[in-house]
């Protein structure tokens, strides 16, 4: 080519071929190099809501006060996944990982790490079991565990900027498809290493890809579901805003294998800087000549859009999502057609997962025989899960497939908090079950968790302690699928409806004998008589808890007690009269000025106000420990309640 | 009505010849307006050769869309599965307490909205209370008490 490129001039350099782009790269690099010393600052959505943004502005204009931006880097990045502890940073060159970092700090990581190399150890993580201060990420149990294919990048780049992305071999395997591989060949690839669907039902890409493929038509469509709405799943998120050019090439991959040359990027509204990140990639990925015609003048033409969802969980299913993309209600179709074959407008289409996607830019570069030996025989690669409840360290983790639950709560989540006992862990979300202690030697596996009456799903995994009502938890998941449901399928509109109702009822001490057979029957006929996978799997929470935890259903419709301490109407709080000091804090902490009493007269609680929040308890000094929550009847507590 | 019929065709403009446009407009009316006044409504209808019935239909399937005047600000209390987990509903139930209107309301003065929402993934700092734009993480009834009773706009001119 002989062309040559200038640090200066990158803002306006254009890939037109394969040696343009190592050209660059090595460009890249070779300034990298140049820079002496790195501050990452998270600027991923958990970080910013703690904070980050005023933590690496205070960077900038301490550097700069300094002069010394020649030398020192600031850089926003995205997400670690170490959400809890956020607002991390991250500085280099020995890549001291600092958390839970406030701009007050930041004169002190200024002077001490940056000029003095000397490291902040009260700003280091500290292993809670041997008290001992981790230096590095890696150091971290969190991190240890965890093999981080599809977050490689997160947490280590600036996701906006395409540089970045370059010089972490970015769109090197894009450049080799089109230059060495036929777009059979790239199926071929997909289908060997055993990539399954990560959105939920785990269908394998090679074969959807395929069967797209197979299809004559002169339109196509690539879409990426980026409709992340399990409640307590934000792996997606987190891809979409801390490496959204890997969700790029993924789909630029895809296209390619398919014979596409438009690609939809649909993401929930909820998820702001998702869309904008998503946008200024492919705007920047167009200007450098990535994405539009003729790409690296191999006469392959490919663009992306994204289209915003607008508040709607069935539309992570792939009929209803293509009906959104039209501009229509989200109700899902009948399957066949299969959107494979007839799908956007009426054309071949294939739906792919945010994390899926971004695993075949990995799997190009690196060859299927590489990915095939992650995981098990069965499952190949890796899975993010979003460990969350009340789990010690909660976050973002990701795993290889065939990693057991106990080490992924115990190892990499640090066990539960509090020092409570572990009792079940939700996976799946809405359409998952509760996996209890017995089976947390069960492997994460597609086959293995459905066995157990689960799900992996889109990865979000709900740790539950002693303090969790399990029909609590079916309560919540039915309300929600009864709100979700789109209505068009009678047994998921009335049956999701009639669930909840009981499950209400239960909750509520109203509970009656032969409940939980209605419930399982509705279960079944729900599941029977729906259209979409939600009809079909929405019963899961119901049946896995009463599969387990049936005692603690009879508990509540025979006994009236919740032993969680958690309905409502199934506990009520009281002072003991004994230990008050009459120290009005709860009095004036209380929400609902639900508390009697002055000072010197001893408090009480007025429980036809008490909204049974807790916040007495929790203000009550530990030292008089007054409070307390018990579960029956407030009538037959033989207490001064009523 | 107060709905500058200008502004409309202009961002109607925008969309000229655009498939499945629908959903797209909505959102950007929204966006000016902050909610979907009924005449915009029927002049979509028009514009996009849809019956009214089908616009009609689309804005009240999801939830982002709102047929009512919205406050200035808007409160959203997160139900997702690990805010649930910690107490998600007593934030919504001192929220509604605090504004003195339910769930998917707005006060008499037009000063705040109350809204849930399924999951803003901010799970790991659960649980979360989005006040416009901010997360406030880590909400307690308690913290949610302080947060409502004073005056928004006064802390946002401090701050």
């Amino acid at each position: 080519m002989g062309k040559s490129v200038s640090i200066q001039s990158i803002e306006a350099y254009k890939i037109d071929s394969a040696e343009s782009l190592v050209l660059l790269r090595e460009t890249l690099l070779a300034d990298q190099n140049k820079t002496v010393k790195l501050v990452n600052v998270c600027c991923g959505s958990g970080c910013m809501s703690s904070g980050s943004e005023q933590v690496r502005e205070a960077f900038i204009s301490g550097i700069k006060g300094l002069e010394l931006e020649d030398e020192i880097k600031v850089k926003k990045t995205g997400c670690h996944g170490f959400c809890e502890r956020g607002p991390i940073v991250v500085v280099g060159p020995e890549n001291i990982f600092y958390q839970h970092v406030t701009k007050e700090d930041v004169p002190e990581i200024i002077s001490e790490t940056l000029l003095e190399d000397r490291v902040v150890k009260r700003l280091l993580y500290e292993d809670p079991v041997t008290g001992q201060k981790c230096f590095h990420e890696n150091d971290i149990p969190f991190y240890k565990k965890q093999k981080r294919i599809v977050l490689k990048n997160c947490g280590n780049i600036d996701p906006t900027s395409i540089e970045d992305y370059i010089k972490v071999d970015g769109f090197q395997a894009f450049a080799k498809i089109l230059s060495q591989m036929a777009p059979e060949g790239v199926i071929e690839e997909i289908k060997l290493s055993g990539l399954r669907g990560r959105g939920g039902a785990g269908f394998p890409t090679g074969i959807k890809w395929e069967t797209a493929r197979n299809v004559s038509s002169e339109e196509k469509y690539i879409i990426c579901n980026g409709d992340e709405g399990d409640p307590g799943a934000f792996m997606d998120r987190s891809v979409m805003e801390g490496d959204p050019y890997s969700v790029i090439e993924g789909m630029m991959i895809a296209g390619y294998a398919i014979g596409a040359s438009q690609g939809i990027i649909y993401v929930r509204a909820e998820y702001p800087l998702a869309v904008h990140h998503l946008s200024t990639a492919i705007a920047r990925a167009t200007d450098m000549g990535l994405l539009g015609h003729n790409i690296m003048g191999r006469g392959f033409d490919f663009v992306i859009k994204v289209v915003k969802g607008a508040g709607a969980f069935v539309c992570g299913e792939e009929t209803a999502l293509i009906a959104s993309i039209e501009g229509k209600s989200g109700r899902p179709k009948p399957k066949p057609p299969f959107p494979a074959i007839q799908g956007l407008w009426g054309k071949p289409t294939v739906i792919n997962n945010v994390e899926t996607l971004a695993n075949v830019s990995r799997i190009i570069l690196n060859g299927h025989e590489w990915y095939s030996q992650i995981g098990t025989a069965t499952d190949k690669g890796t899975k993010i899960f979003s460990l969350v409840g009340k789990v010690r360290n909660v976050g973002l983790v990701e795993v290889e497939m065939g990693t057991t639950l106990r080490e992924i709560i115990f190892d990499i989540g640090g066990g539960i908090q509090g020092g409570k006992d572990f009792k079940a862990v939700q996976t799946g979300g809405p359409s998952g079950g509760c996996i209890p202690e017995e089976l947390l030697d069960l492997p994460v596996g597609y086959e293995s968790l459905a066995k157990a009456g689960s799900i992996i799903g889109s990865g979000g995994m709900l740790v539950m302690d002693e303090d969790t009502c399990i029909v609590n938890i079916a309560r919540y998941f039915l309300d929600f699928a009864r709100n979700e449901s789109c209505g068009q399928c009678t047994p998921c509109r009335l049956g999701t409806k009639q669930m909840f109702n009981i499950l209400q009822d239960i909750t509520r001490g109203k509970g009656r004998p032969g409940d939980i057979e209605i419930l399982l029957e509705l279960s079944d006929a729900v599941k029977q008589g729906s259209l979409c996978g939600l009809g079909m799997t929405v019963p899961n929470p119901v049946l896995s808890t009463i599969r387990y935890f049936r005692k603690e259903y009879e508990e509540h419709i025979l006994e009236g007690r919740c032993r969680a301490l958690v309905c409502r109407a199934l506990i009520f709080y009281r002072i003991k009269d004994y230990r008050c000091k009459a120290c009005m804090k709860c009095l004036h902490a209380c929400p609902v000025d639900a508390i009697v009493g002055a000072k010197w007269q001893v408090h009480e609680i007025d429980q036809s106000k008490c909204i049974k929040c807790g916040t007495c308890m929790e203000v009550c000094p530990k030292r008089f420990n007054a409070v307390e929550c018990v579960t029956g009847k407030i009538e037959n507590s033989g207490d001064k309640g009523e | 009505m107060d709905m500058n019929t200008e502004k409309l065709n202009k961002i109607l403009a925008v969309f000229q010849g655009e498939r499945g446009g629908l959903i797209s407009i909505l959102q950007r009316v929204q966006e000016e307006f902050g909610y979907l006044p009924e005449p915009a409504l029927s002049l979509i209808a028009d514009f996009l050769h849809l019956p009214q019935s089908q616009v009609f239909s689309v804005a009240t399937f999801y939830d982002n869309f709102y047929l009512t005047r919205r406050g200035d600000h808007l409160i959203s209390v997160c139900q997702g599965t690990a805010c649930h987990v910690l107490g998600a509903r007593d934030i919504l139930e001192t929220a509604e307490n605090c504004l003195e209107i339910k769930t998917g309301q707005t006060t008499p003065d037009y000063k705040y909205s109350l809204e849930r929402v399924a999951c803003l993934g901010s799970c790991a700092l659960a649980p979360v209370v989005l006040v416009d734009n901010e997360v406030h993480s880590k909400m307690t009834p308690r913290k949610v008490k302080q947060l409502l009773t004073e005056d928004i706009d006064d802390r946002k001119i401090q701050a």
